[in-house]
């Protein structure tokens, strides 16, 4: 037995800097990620996505493809084991594409028709290609515009409400002085982890057991269960390493399509999505067309706020890209009215990709402001400082803490924006058009129900058992430091196991809410292991375990705004010649509650501000009409951010203390894109003296809309 | 007689001989993934457009999934778990270890290894794009930030871990003493 007694309190781990405990694994190749866990009798499948974008499928011709080498069944429509779709999952009814090979609609171009399941990945492969599908082909709309009349305005979610409104917006804007009224459009965008997604299936003693990679193994596990009808109890999902999700690893086609596979075959089936399926059967960040109407004093105090975001959903499933919520955080007016309206179109269903809504809604909202300041001829940040709110806009209620100002005050002291002049189009330096913008920043800080346990092991170590998902943000790192304070020990004594269904159920990596969630449960877990290991006495063999549950707590949670917030300033620099533009510079200042890992957090916010500058510059997803399906459905024909594209950036933080909140900590994944593809647009126009208002800013968008300007300048006819 | 679809092979990793049979179709990131254990190496998009497969073959880079099984017998392979000497990391490992060269990690093993190339290409004198001189007069240019991130562009990383990887490079290539001193940006 070891005694607890004489051991020095340690604390202090939580704020300083550690390198990620599964480091060494990452960086020698050691870490396993889902599709790299090898079984005996392994089976490889490979899904078969319709080539049409609207029809019935009329025979799928497995016959031949079964008398293929190697081939082992070929699942669809006609012969698949039926699931149940008609269930509330813990994010609200599943997308119909889990339903897997339920009947013979298609509803878009790239839903799932097939699979085949073979030896080898490579008999399997070329046994996909080789099956024909035939369809009876129905006509399909893919067109994604602002005004479209068949635009209508969805139910509210517990996610989203779709509409807000006070005072009178248009009286508002008829007293104002200055008005903005402006239309920005953001474009189809993906996520694209670097890993595609994989799971492997089997069945195990009675058990099903998943190797997957996904953001919540409890919650992918609940959806198995759910959507095939087993006992909660008989499946085991585990997600050991993640290589990135970004709001895209939920339950997907693959891993049901290898749980159906497994059950017919009683072999293990692995299914790995190719890179282009990804572009269809994962999600992705919906096309927005927004409108803002702005009315102020000449001053530049809000009198009429009005924000409306229109985006697209399928056919078979209502997703809300939620653009509009910004204004219900950020700014104030007498008027105020913020709403969302979708389109249904043949195309799949969208999803939460990081900062969803924010990231999109920001871009406009954030532009706006900078048009407002340029009308009203005063300062951007001195707009803000104008316009900040002392409660929540729509709510009313308080703030947990609200330190945007803060963070534009130590952005533009660290980026020298008191130096700038702000009129647009003067700084020349050879062919390039130099300029500098900012926007602010907001990402809500919320946090779910999470079950933990810690152990005291006989030897003086600790485990801290915890369903979390590391995604690449560092959250083992990160509880095993908030374990390591609470515990008072030091982080070398603490190991954390996360990522498997069997720890119990706990939040998922997603919406900013992980590290906030988990820590919670963490703390009170081991604030009472501490509390019962101070009253002395000896450690038995199997330890000595305490467990939590954070549901009740966080019911009792008082009504507040919850939110990070941040202030982002970016540099350029526009190539009058080509219409290149090149950002020379980025730097985010946040505020963001306590920040648990400096090393981590760090990557994390500049992880995201890479995002904004990869939205404001590249990412563009382009929807052939007439296929109904994506052109350059791959890394080359979706480009993202490459080391060439990305300069020096920082991001740092202010503090934030949160008063009476329990946690202290809040969430930094999505924080970072957010108001960067404004900052950047900002920054084009004091470079060009053109506003942008259509991602991402092309070259050719550059030229086209320099010329325009110059035509205009000119009194052409250019258009207005 | 059906044309023959599989063949022995024996291929040289990491110092190692394996002989296995593979079927002609297998590339050598399926090879080394799926018959030989060899997980370190990342499929990220299977058609050599984001890196993450990144092997040295006879010292130089080269994305494994474009590459046949059958075509590499003959080569020196190095893959991720050849870098290192025993337990001592490769000093470019240990750089992305210490400055937080990534996240997710599933692009790291191509990042390392590529890197590695670089520096040593980078030595030999070789120019990029972003250099400005490439007369042979001109000499090597310093290993600086604009060279790095040219050079490192066909590894691709979703999490945006570059400014990292760009410093852990330049801290590399220092220690491992090809680098000037010149302090990179």
């Amino acid at each position: 037995m070891t005694t607890t007694t004489g051991v020095a309190a340690v604390t202090g781990a939580v704020g300083s800097a550690h390198t990620r405990v599964e480091g060494r694994d990452k960086v020698t190749g050691a870490a396993r990620y889902s599709g790299e866990v090898p079984f005996a009798e392994l089976t490889h499948g490979w899904l078969v996505l319709s080539t049409v974008a609207r029809g019935r499928i009329r025979s799928v011709g497995d016959g031949p493809v079964l008398a293929m080498p190697g081939v082992l069944t070929v699942l669809h429509h006609g012969n698949a084991p039926r699931v149940d779709t008609d269930y509330m999952g813990m994010l609200g009814r599943p997308n119909p594409i889990v339903g897997l090979f339920q009947h013979d609609r298609v509803p878009f171009a790239g839903w799932p028709v097939a699979l085949v399941v073979a030896e080898t990945s490579e008999q399997a492969r070329e046994a996909a290609e080789a099956l024909v599908v035939q369809y009876d082909e129905e006509p399909h709309d893919v067109a994604f515009h602002s005004g479209r009349s068949d635009a209508y305005t969805p139910g509210d979610t517990p996610i989203v409400k779709a509409e807000t409104e006070k005072g009178d917006v248009e009286a508002g804007l008829d007293a104002s002085a200055v008005v903005v009224d402006a239309e920005y459009t953001t474009p189809e965008e993906h996520h694209n982890p670097m890993e595609p997604h994989a799971a492997t299936a089997r069945w195990d003693g009675g058990r099903l057991d998943v190797i997957d990679s996904n953001q919540g193994s409890s919650w992918v596990a609940s959806e198995l269960a759910q959507l095939f009808s087993f006992d909660p109890a008989s499946v085991r999902v585990r997600s050991e390493h993640v290589g990135g999700a970004f709001g895209s690893k939920g339950l997907s086609p693959h891993q049901v399509a290898a749980v159906m596979a497994t059950t017919v075959l009683h072999r293990p089936v692995r299914v790995v999505l190719t890179r282009s399926q990804m572009f269809s059967l994962i999600g992705y960040r919906s096309p927005t067309a927004q409108r803002i109407r702005l009315g102020a004093d000449a001053d530049g105090r809000l009198r009429a706020f009005d924000h409306q975001a229109q985006s697209l959903t399928s056919t078979v499933h209502e997703f809300v890209e939620s653009s509009a919520v910004l204004g219900r955080v950020m700014y104030d007016a007498d008027a105020h009215h913020t709403l969302h309206r979708l389109v249904r179109l043949d195309v799949p269903t969208p999803t939460w990709m990081r900062a969803p809504g924010e990231a999109p809604g920001s871009f406009a909202l954030e532009s706006a402001l900078d048009e407002l300041a340029e009308k009203c001829g005063i300062d951007p940040i001195a707009l803000r400082v104008r316009n900040e709110p002392e409660a929540g806009p729509v709510s009313g209620l308080p703030f947990s803490s609200r330190n945007v100002l803060a963070c534009f005050e130590e952005g533009a002291r660290r980026f020298g924006w008191a130096d700038r002049d702000p009129r647009p189009g003067l700084r020349r330096e050879g062919r390039w058009l130099l300029g500098s913008g900012t926007a602010a920043a907001t990402y809500p800080s919320g946090v779910g129900p999470s079950t933990a346990a810690v152990t005291a092991e006989a030897d003086g170590t600790f485990t801290v058992r915890i369903n979390a998902a590391d995604v690449g943000t560092g959250a083992r790192t990160a509880m095993t430091l908030v374990a390591a304070d609470a515990l008072e020990v030091d982080p070398d004594r603490v190991r954390v196991r996360i990522a498997d269904s069997d720890l119990g159920p706990a939040m998922i990596a997603g919406g900013s809410m992980g590290t906030r969630s988990w820590a919670w449960a963490v703390t009170v877990a081991a604030n009472e292991l501490r509390e019962r290991l101070s009253l002395g006495g000896g450690i038995p063999p199997e330890g000595i375990t305490a467990r939590s549950n954070t549901a009740e707590a966080i019911g009792a949670l008082t009504q507040k705004e919850r939110h990070s917030f941040g202030a982002q300033f970016a540099e350029v620099a526009v190539d009058v010649d080509t219409g290149e533009v090149r950002v020379r510079r980025l730097l985010g200042i946040y505020a963001a509650g306590t920040i648990v890992n400096p090393l981590t957090a760090r990557s994390q916010f500049i992880g995201g501000m890479i995002w904004g500058l990869s939205m404001a510059l590249h990412e563009e997803a382009i929807r052939d009409q007439a296929s109904g399906s994506h052109v350059g459905a791959d890394l080359a024909g979706y480009h993202f951010a490459s080391h060439a594209d990305v300069p020096i950036i920082e991001a740092d933080w202010v503090d934030d203390p949160v008063p009476g909140d329990p946690v202290g900590i809040k969430g930094i994944g999505e924080i970072g894109i957010v108001g960067v593809a404004a900052a950047i647009a900002n920054a084009v126009w004091h470079a060009t003296g053109v506003r942008h208002r259509d991602l991402p800013i092309r070259p050719d968008r550059v030229l086209c809309a320099a010329d325009e300007a110059r035509r205009r300048a000119a009194g052409g006819a250019g258009s207005a | 007689m059906a044309p023959s679809t599989s063949s022995a092979i024996t291929l040289n990793i990491n110092g190692e001989k394996y002989t296995l049979p593979v079927d002609h179709r297998t590339t050598l990131l399926d090879a080394l993934r799926e018959r030989l254990d060899l997980t370190g190496s990342k499929k990220g998009c299977d058609q050599g457009q984001c890196g993450a497969c990144t092997v040295l073959l006879d010292g130089r880079r080269a994305v494994s999934c474009l590459q046949l099984a059958v075509a590499a017998e003959g080569r020196v392979i190095t893959t991720i778990e050849g870098v290192a000497d025993g337990e001592q990391l490769h000093p470019v490992q240990q750089a992305f270890l210490d400055l937080d060269g990534f996240q997710c990690g599933y692009c790291t093993p191509g990042q390392i290894c590529s890197a590695i190339a670089v520096i040593e290409e980078h030595a030999a004198g070789w120019p990029s794009a972003a250099t400005d001189d490439v007369r042979p007069e001109a000499g090597v240019p310093a290993l600086g930030a604009e060279e790095i991130r040219e050079r490192m562009s066909g590894n691709l990383c979703r999490c945006g871990a570059y400014v990292s990887i760009v410093q852990a490079v330049a801290q590399a290539a220092e220690a491992t003493g090809t680098q000037d001193k010149e302090a990179v940006a």
